[in-house]
């Protein structure tokens, strides 16, 4: 294969609402995610999965910018990431927050709402109307005014959800949605993320369940500090690429699972 | 009574007040962010911020001064951040090392001032002297409505109502993003929110209330005001609004009874002499905090692990 | 003169001063080592404060009852009861309360001190002479200092050191996993007892040299230097002891060589200046170390990255890329591969090829968590397991 002329800009991929080039974080010397290049679906959910410590969170992070890269280049629609923030929304680990922070889930999903309000603007029965109507989507409406150190994790889960829903994204990226929520509010949330994408929403979230990808997503990007693959779930979930990612017993187990379904 | 009220008590109330709301507000937000002890750290470094200034311009005036206290609080700041991420140094042990060297310079540095016979009162720094900031034009209650008389006003009044009206503004504007960055600072990133920046800024807000502070009732007192309000707040109420609400609430409270009984309560007892208010306060403000914690509505951590809460109506 | 107070040739008494110091140091040095690796450096701050009211309570009393008010050992009792209150005030506050423990560490701090200062101002209506002497609790204090004194100050620093030595194990496991330390049956509750016991005794002890504002510089400054050199705990326990016993020396030492020199403000200095030599000279873990290293990361990851956009017929857009690339000699002024480059290239293409096939292959699934995107194979396997692997590469092959 010839070798290119170094230093040309190549041409952002103008249909993906994510597309990450060369994206390498590290912690310290060693690289948690390295030289990461993928470009994600518009109007599909796509799982990223891979070993614990593979950087799946790591990668999104870096990605929305939250922690700084050692290099890389993020675009969405062509854009740099920065420019369509409006039309992303991110679903952060529960963990990541105090939970005994002073304030009511009607208060958290409005924080959906903070950058139409802006810094001054006046909140209106319209937008808690809006806030409302995604609590209900998420099936939390009898919680508004509960504090939201009372609610269990699942609800909390629910509620970081009608919080970016809030946001009327394109895009939605959350992490580990899924993670030590109860089964009914996984199906909720579920449902949820079906609906988005039936109206042509993008939806990419970190997934720690090899057995569920195919189930809930129609995509999969295989990650294990690098990439490995992404397509299809059937496409990706082969020996091969579980091997890559998981290595050892885990992948024979998994294949069974995975590539039947 | 009346007259007495208004040339002797009048002033160093409204300062008290003002110091203390303006200290208590920035207090909420480094009280949930677990920041609480950076006003220990500003507090500190007031002291080596002043004998530089007074070193520098050669005059025990209050510009240079509160200058120079600013600019240390500046410095310990960008110190604090550059030696924590440069050591990977946990925030409070960072802290320590830098306000206690500051604080020992600024020592080191005032004995060596006071070898060349201008003298900085120490103490004066440490605890303030609020009963002396008294309204010698302050003739009585007519004195409010007279314009010549109100020119009399002790400067430090009106430079504590200056910082509290930039306090009070800081907050009410930039509060959806402070609330939001201090709730969830990942999201608030995501969204935009320079978080960085807004730290920066909130605890800069907070140094410019204790270096406008300290004059009145000096730095370590400072450090009383920035928490004891907010804490008892917290332990009143779920709603945050409602928390700042009761923090400014509190801080006046312990204004006014510290400063009444600094000044009134020895003579009840007995004795000729006042005691510091300054103190006074500190010590109001600890022992309505004390009440907070054993009586407040909300003062047990909220426990998360257990049943599932139902909602009050039917949704599922 | 300065050599003079350095070899302790000064008298008597500045030589007693000098190693009293200095003992206080290490045993500070040493026992705020474990506040600082359980995360709690500055519950010192609540201690020392605290102790205000205590002291001047213990002067009214001694006074009270007809007594010399300075009676040192006296003060020192009010001021380790008055402390224990604060310590007490600050468990409650984090446990009875949603309150987090910076916040109860600043609370008791200010409180405390403020009725302090309020005792103060009592103190200095009744006997506005004998005052003075309190005063010097502030800042430290240590001309006309007693022998008496200094030997009390040099036998608490020997008392601290011997209890930190039998203390060790506990207090480091509790330090570094309280829950783990539960789970071996150890009692949170005394072990934590012991260790703010000793914090307690260093800052009584170092009231009257150091004074209350200065004396948790001795229980930071030093564990956090120790940090930069070691990563056993039991070693930074005793390097911190060495920091915080050289800084008494020679801040003693220094303020022995003239009247208006504090003693206290010179050893927390001596202390910081340790500190940042430790910060940015330390092997491993100081600045300069970590910078170079940092760099030297840096640059793999861009070449590498480079090589293998290069190789795999994309352009290399990255501007610090490029920069490292032409200056490695990989790449043209123009943006061109040289000879050197198009080979280190293919080399890594190649490397990187082994490895996927190696990740794929249960084989070898020991190797393959050694993948790190930079590791070179031949770091990992023998030249046979090489060889045996490029059979298996496909038509691309070996360059």
């Amino acid at each position: 294969m010839p070798l290119e002329l170094v230093g040309t800009r190549p041409a952002p991929n103008t249909d993906s609402p994510l597309s990450i080039r060369g994206l390498t974080v590290s912690y310290g010397e060693k690289p948690a995610v390295f030289s990461v290049d993928v470009n994600f679906h518009p109007s599909q959910m796509t799982a990223i999965v891979g070993p614990n410590g593979a950087g799946k969170s790591t990668l999104l992070k870096a990605a929305l910018g939250i922690i700084r890269p050692l290099s890389g280049q993020v675009t969405s629609l062509g854009r740099p990431l920065q420019e369509r923030r409006a039309q992303i929304a991110y679903v952060p680990q529960r963990a990541s927050v105090d939970w005994d922070f002073p304030a009511r889930v009607l208060d958290v999903v409005m924080m959906g709402l903070a950058r139409e309000l802006g810094l001054l603007g006046r909140v209106r029965a319209s937008h808690r109307a809006r806030a409302m109507a995604c609590l209900d989507r998420v099936g939390m409406q009898g919680f508004a005014h509960r504090q939201i150190g009372q609610l269990s994790g699942g609800q909390q889960q629910r509620v970081f959800l009608a919080r970016a829903l809030a946001q009327e994204a394109d895009l939605y990226l959350l992490d580990e949605p899924f993670a030590g929520v109860d089964a009914a509010t996984e199906k909720a949330i579920i449902a949820v993320l079906h609906g988005l994408r039936a109206e042509g929403k993008t939806v990419i979230a970190v997934h720690h369940d090899l057995a569920t990808v195919a189930e809930y997503f129609d995509r999969v990007f295989l990650i294990n500090t690098t990439a490995i693959a992404e397509g299809p779930v059937a496409e990706v979930f082969t020996p091969d690429h579980l091997q890559a990612a998981y290595g050892g017993r885990l992948a024979l187990a998994q294949m069974g699972g995975a590539a039947a379904g | 009574m009346g007259q007495d009220f208004v040339m002797l008590s009048l002033a160093p109330l409204l300062i008290g007040i003002a110091a203390g709301v303006a200290c208590a507000l920035p207090g909420n937000f480094l009280l949930l962010r677990r920041q609480a002890l950076i006003g220990d750290a500003i507090s500190h470094v007031v002291l080596p911020g002043i004998v530089a200034g007074f070193l520098v311009t050669g005059m025990v005036a209050t510009g240079p001064m509160m200058l120079g206290a600013a600019a240390a609080a500046l410095v310990a700041v960008i110190l604090i951040e550059a030696i924590r991420r440069l050591g990977r140094i946990e925030p409070g042990a960072a802290m320590g090392v830098v306000f206690t060297a500051m604080f020992a310079g600024g020592v080191l540095l005032l004995e060596q001032s006071a070898a060349s016979g201008v003298h900085l009162d120490v103490q004066h720094a440490l605890y303030g002297n609020l009963e002396s900031l008294i309204w010698l034009d302050g003739y009585g209650w007519g004195a409010l409505t007279d314009p010549a008389a109100l020119a009399g006003l002790p400067p430090e009044l009106g430079r504590m109502v200056a910082v509290l009206i930039c306090t009070t503004l800081f907050i009410a504007v930039l509060w959806r993003p402070l609330v939001i960055a201090t709730f969830d600072e990942g999201f608030a990133r995501a969204m935009g929110i320079p978080t960085a920046i807004l730290g920066l800024a909130l605890v800069a807000v907070a140094a410019l209330a204790a270096v406008a502070a300290f004059d009145a009732v000096g730095s370590i007192i400072v450090i009383a005001m920035f928490i004891c309000p907010p804490a008892s707040a917290r332990l009143m109420t779920d709603r945050l609004g409602r928390q700042v609400a009761w923090s400014v609430g509190f801080a006046t409270l312990s204004a006014v009874l510290g400063y009444v009984l600094a000044g009134y309560g020895p003579l009840w007892l007995g004795y000729d002499n006042a005691v510091s208010a300054a103190g006074m306060i500190a010590t109001v403000s600890g022992v309505i905090l004390g009440g907070a914690a054993l009586w407040g509505p909300r003062r047990r951590s909220v426990s998360r692990a257990g049943a599932t809460p139902q909602p009050s109506a039917p949704a599922e | 003169m300065l050599w003079d107070a350095l070899t302790l040739q000064l008298g008597y008494n500045a030589t007693l001063v000098t190693l009293g110091a200095a003992m206080l140091g290490v045993g500070a040095g040493a026992t705020g080592t474990y506040l600082y690796l359980g995360k709690r450096a500055l519950v010192s701050d609540a201690i020392s404060h605290a102790t205000l009211p205590g002291v001047v309570l213990g002067f009214m009393v001694m006074v009270a009852l007809g007594g010399e008010g300075r009676f040192l050992p006296g003060l020192m009792l009010g001021a380790a009861l008055s402390a224990v209150l604060g310590l007490l005030a600050v468990t409650w506050l984090t446990t009875r309360t949603r309150l987090h423990e910076d916040a109860a560490i600043g609370a008791v701090l200010s409180v405390f001190f403020g009725f302090g200062v309020v005792l103060l101002t009592v103190v200095q209506v009744m006997d506005a002479g004998r005052q003075a002497g309190l005063e010097t609790f502030l800042l430290g204090a240590t001309a006309g200092m007693l022998r008496d004194e200094a030997l009390t100050i040099a036998a608490g620093g020997v008392v601290v050191l011997a209890l930190v030595r039998l203390l060790h194990r506990p207090m480091i496991l509790v330090a570094f996993d309280p829950d783990y330390a539960v789970g071996q049956g150890m009692r949170l509750a005394r072990v934590d007892l012991a260790m703010m016991g000793l914090a307690l005794a260093i800052t009584v002890t170092g009231l009257k040299v150091v004074g209350l504002v200065l004396i948790v510089a001795l229980l930071i400054i030093p564990p956090v230097a120790a940090r930069f050199w070691s990563e056993r705990a039991g070693h930074v326990v005793m390097i911190a002891g060495a920091v915080g016993g050289v800084a008494g020396y020679l801040g003693a030492a220094f303020s022995a060589t003239a009247p208006d020199l504090p003693t206290g403000p010179l050893i927390v200095l001596a202390a910081f200046a340790l500190f940042v030599l430790s910060l940015l000279m330390a092997p491993g873990r100081g600045v300069l170390a970590a910078a170079l290293r940092h760099l030297r990361f840096q640059r793999r990851v861009h070449l590498r990255q480079g090589l293998l956009a290069l190789a795999a017929g994309q352009p290399v857009y990255e501007p610090l890329t490029l920069r490292l690339m032409r200056r490695a000699g990989l790449a043209r002024a123009d943006g061109v591969a040289t000879e050197a480059g198009r080979a280190m290239a293919a080399r890594a293409r190649l490397d990187e090829r082994r490895w996927q096939i190696l990740r794929s292959d249960p084989a070898f699934e020991a190797a393959a968590a050694r993948y790190d995107g930079l590791t070179p194979l031949d770091e990992v396997l023998t030249g046979d397991q090489i060889a045996a692997l490029d059979r298996r590469l496909g038509p691309e092959g070996a360059v």
